[in-house]
């Protein structure tokens, strides 16, 4: 097994994760991306999507909407606007978070990235599974 | 010379009195370790967003078609001040504090000419304010309703303020509020949010930038001002708590002092009265 990273995944109100993981799985806004030991020193903002995070006790999945990560050759900073753990994630969040998004979408001016941002979200629902 | 009725009512309703400012005390010191928990979990966000932020606006910051959030308009005619306190009083000097250094920057900007507009968070800072500006409100911000400060608060701030800025009816936009610094003391603080101003902002490692810097920066920056609220916000509400928390602390204390003080004046009229009392006895069975 290659070596590890430290990843941290902090959302404005808390820190949710920090681990040494061997992996971390990204929704990147150009595509995902999957980070491990040694990658480029990289920032990219993120789509809302799935971020995955492999470490020695396992796969850790979250659901993120927004924000930026920040990759070094050592670490990877996730710093998210909203960030729940996959396994906390019901319909009824989800379906905030749909709303919000859509409410977003009818104010905002860049019509196409707000569109984008909703069908990410539904997109998500499905990987979701629910 | 108060009777001695009088008196004892005074003793036991200064005594109700400790006993209500004792109790905000505690209330308040329960509630400053949570403020300042929230404070403490949102540190890291922070700091890594204005870093981020920093090192993108020293490469980007220096073009010409730098974002607006971040190189202004061009103006600084309309100056916005976000004025953030307290909903509920009771707290020494808190609302007071603020309101001054606002008022100060005001007149200050009234002096130069410029336009003052006037956002405000907290129900004591609009009542203060609302005296003597009241033809430059612009807006209220109500958070009785709010048990917690969360960062959806501080994006619906966020997002009137940018709106104001994109519609061109600000230039500058300045936020005021506490600094936490111990229970005893906090400092006013009037943060400039738009332009954004960042410390430091060397360049340090070379990063790949996915899409372009550009385009990152364009999507940080109204994030980096909800998160400046923010975090003023949470700044604020555990200034609050301190500030209470000390204030109610000398009140508790005072009014130990005024019942030791009372309670002294109430057994001197007790034994005056009983040794005038006796005076009149004796001196009655002398003269017989």
């Amino acid at each position: 097994m290659a070596g590890t990273l430290q990843f941290d995944l902090v959302s404005p109100e808390r820190r949710l994760a920090s681990v040494a993981a061997s992996e971390v799985q990204i929704p990147g806004a150009d595509g995902d991306l999957t980070a491990m030991e040694g990658h480029s020193p990289t920032i990219t903002t993120l789509r809302p999507g799935i971020l995955r995070a492999v470490s020695a006790e396992g796969t850790k999945a979250y659901v993120v909407t927004g924000g930026f990560a920040e990759i070094s050759a050592t670490g990877v900073s996730v710093l998210a606007e909203r960030a729940v753990p996959l396994d906390e994630l019901t319909p009824v969040t989800l379906d905030a978070l749909v709303a919000d998004a859509c409410e977003a979408a009818a104010v905002n001016s860049d019509k196409d990235a707000a569109d984008k941002a909703v069908a990410d979200l539904t997109a998500m629902r499905v990987a979701a599974g629910l | 010379m108060p009777s001695l009725k009088d008196l004892k009512n005074r003793i036991g309703s200064v005594k109700n009195t400790r006993k209500i400012t004792k109790a905000m005390q505690m209330v308040a010191a329960a509630k400053l370790r949570r403020a300042q928990e929230a404070a403490e979990a949102a540190r890291p966000y922070a700091e890594r967003m204005n870093a981020v932020m920093s090192s993108l606006a020293a490469g980007v910051g220096k073009a010409e078609n730098a974002p607006k959030l971040l190189a202004g308009n061009g103006r600084d005619q309309v100056h916005l001040l976000v004025v953030m306190t307290a909903e509920r009083g009771l707290c020494g000097g808190f609302n007071s504090t603020i309101v001054r250094l606002a008022r100060q920057r005001i007149s200050e900007l009234l002096a130069q000419g410029k336009t003052v507009k006037i956002l405000t968070v907290g129900k004591k800072g609009r009542e203060q304010l609302k005296r003597d500006y009241t033809a430059n409100f612009v807006g209220h911000v109500d958070l009785s309703d709010v048990k917690r400060v969360g960062y959806v608060n501080a994006q619906n701030i966020a997002r009137e303020v940018l709106a104001a800025f994109e519609a061109g009816e600000c230039d500058v936009v300045t936020i005021f509020y506490n600094r936490f610094q111990s229970v005893i003391s906090q400092i006013p603080t009037a943060l400039q949010v738009i332009p954004a101003m960042f410390e430091g902002g060397a360049a340090n490692a070379l990063y790949d930038y996915e899409p372009s810097e550009e385009a990152i920066l364009a999507d940080l920056l109204p994030r980096g001002v909800a998160t400046q609220i923010f975090t003023a916000l949470l700044e604020n509400g555990a200034s609050e708590q301190g500030a209470r928390m000390s204030a109610m602390d000398n009140a508790t204390r005072n009014a130990g002092d005024m019942i030791n003080r009372l309670t002294i004046q109430y057994n001197r009229s007790r034994q005056a009265a009983i040794t005038k009392e006796l005076i009149e006895i004796i001196s009655g069975a002398e003269a017989l």
